[in-house]
């Protein structure tokens, strides 16, 4: 019985060396087992990190790829320096009004008294909306705004031309209203596990405490919101800054944005340095790497309140 | 239900309905005079362009290449760091970040320089430059789809049960780890289908005629039709992502997924 026992006990262990002999025998046999990831990292590095370094690398180079600063000083000249500053900017305006109106309309879809089947309706929705864009997305609002949009003849028959009172889609304004429409869905998807997080019980424990409205938000709801709405910033930031196919097709490339001008480099017929247009996405890493950079602490503060 | 809550919901339901209408009135119009409602003429201009069934036949094509090497490539290699190597996770869940944070615009600059030089077979067909990209855009959605598909079944025991049977490598697995993930693989690659139905940024600065283009190229000379197309290009999105949830119960990704390379 006892031999049995043992026999068995050996059997299983010689067979769990044999299908997992890494277990066992150290590393002996550990490159083999990694052998099997070649493929993957040999596609990885021939179609992520190497254009992504070629790109670093590039930014510095000159035509006969000599090691340069000029494409970089360059980016500080106009038009580039506006055409960062646009685009920070209707990142920021973006970014900024998605979070707090995308909180907002989570949190009437989510909070009690709100029937269920609406926050059911808009989270399918926003999941589908947050990947409308792109150039069917341009269109739909050149068909409700543009100059022969639905919207805009409305607006004219009842007496108030939109274009004579100073907005055109296909201005900086434009652009960011209809940035809007994958920002909010966006915004909803990912706070609304957050906003599931505010107990009712601590609504009910500020106003038994004898807390206003609005003092239980800015004592209590938004500090906890906090890491998450910083979180979905970032997120929307990223999301309008590397946006190129909705601000081409709605603009038809007239708006001053980096990935247009980069775009430039490449449809038109101006491709006399290609460098500039690699120092272009160069100085985007730049910019996203600041915002990481400014998020964290921020993130760490904010994160306090959360334990 | 508190005013301010259905104030704010129905603006909100305005501002997302309104462009939907519009494109849907802008399709059905005949011309700009504001002929009387309404005509299917759009719908038949688009059946009969040739240019769109070229373009959207280059498109699935691709969307099916890049799902087919996704799969080929992420679930072989997933599937063995499960069983064998599970301190890598962390590392490839990190590299499957990186698509999302490169915008494509930047990516589409490096490619360009990289590939630059490559047989023209590759560097000129969509069949290489376009989908060796779009493999790339795909595989964080690949990722964290085939992860949580491998998290959910016991990599180990159904190895060393079909090992134990005396099933070879490649036999265990094909027919006993891929059943297993089937749903999971189907909805990374609804999502790769959605992706490259919609790609436009790395398309056109390598000035490839896909049907994101085609539509573009719509946009800027026929207005009517354009709607029509529009419609058609949300449907695809739609239906991609309605498969998705048909495929799989929530998932980590799942729907909130929001796909890179399309603004």
């Amino acid at each position: 019985m006892a031999d049995e026992g043992r026999q068995l006990a050996i059997a299983s262990d010689a067979a769990s060396q044999a299908l997992r002999p890494d277990v066992r025998s150290g590393r002996r046999r550990l490159p083999l087992a990694w052998l099997a990831t070649v493929p993957f990292f040999a596609y990885t590095i021939a179609f992520l990190f190497a254009p992504a370094a070629s790109v670093l690398v590039g930014a510095f180079q000159d035509q006969k790829n000599q090691a340069t600063l000029s494409n970089i000083r360059l980016l500080f000249h106009q038009p580039y320096i506006a055409a960062y500053k646009t685009s920070i900017e209707i990142s920021l305006v973006t970014a900024l009004l998605g979070a707090v109106l995308g909180l907002l309309i989570a949190y009437a879809a989510i909070r009690e008294g709100t029937p269920k089947f609406i926050r059911a309706t808009l989270a399918t929705f926003s999941g589908v909306a947050a990947n409308f864009g792109g150039i069917p997305l341009a269109f739909a609002f050149v068909a409700t705004l543009g100059p022969l949009g639905i919207v805009t003849t409305w607006l004219r028959n009842a007496g108030w031309d939109p274009s004579e009172h100073g907005f055109q889609l296909y201005s900086k304004a434009g652009v960011e209203l209809t940035y809007m429409y994958f920002q909010l869905p966006l915004m909803i998807l990912v706070i609304a596990p957050a906003i599931d997080g505010l107990r009712k019980e601590w609504r009910e424990a500020a106003a038994n405490l004898g807390a206003k409205q609005w003092q239980f938000w800015r004592y209590v709801g938004i500090p906890v919101l906090m890491p998450s709405l910083l979180g979905a910033v970032i997120l929307l930031f990223g999301n309008s800054f590397a946006a190129y196919a909705t601000a081409y097709s709605l603009t038809s490339g007239t708006v001053n944005i980096v990935p247009i001008l980069i775009g430039a480099y490449y449809t038109g017929n101006v491709l006399d340095n290609p460098h500039i247009a690699q120092a272009l996405a160069f100085g985007m890493f730049v910019v996203l790497a600041v915002m990481m950079l400014l998020y964290l602490p921020l993130q760490r503060r904010a994160a306090r309140w959360s334990k | 239900m508190a005013p301010s809550a259905i104030v704010l919901l129905l603006l909100a339901a305005t501002y997302f309905i309104v462009p939907l209408y519009a494109t849907l009135a802008f399709s059905l119009k005949k011309n700009e005079a504001g002929a009387p409602c309404c005509t299917l003429a759009n719908y038949s201009w688009v059946i009969h362009n040739p240019d769109f069934w070229h373009t959207i036949k280059i498109s699935f094509l691709l969307a099916l290449e890049t799902i087919v090497i996704s799969l080929v490539l992420f679930v072989p290699t997933i599937y063995w760091v499960h069983l064998r190597l599970p301190r890598l996770r962390p590392v490839i869940a990190f590299l499957a970040l990186i698509p999302f944070v490169v915008p494509p615009i930047v990516m589409v600059v490096g490619l360009l320089r990289v590939l630059q030089g490559t047989p023209q077979w590759f560097y000129g067909t969509p069949w290489g430059f376009l989908a060796a990209a779009y493999v790339i855009l795909a595989f964080p959605y690949m990722f964290f789809s085939l992860d949580a598909g491998f998290r959910a079944i016991d990599v180990h025991t159904l190895t060393e049960a079909s090992q134990s049977l005396g099933a070879s490598w490649p036999t265990t697995l094909i027919k006993v780890i891929v059943p297993n993930i089937r749903a999971a693989a189907l909805a990374g690659s609804f999502l790769a289908l959605a992706i490259v139905m919609g790609e436009f940024t790395i398309a056109n600065l390598a000035a490839f005629h896909t049907f994101p283009i085609f539509l573009q190229y719509v946009n800027e000379s026929a207005g009517f039709p354009a709607g029509a197309l529009t419609l058609l290009s949300f449907l695809i999105t739609w239906g991609a992502m309605a498969s998705l949830l048909l495929v799989g119960r929530r998932r980590r990704l799942g729907l909130g997924a929001n796909i890179a390379g399309r603004r």
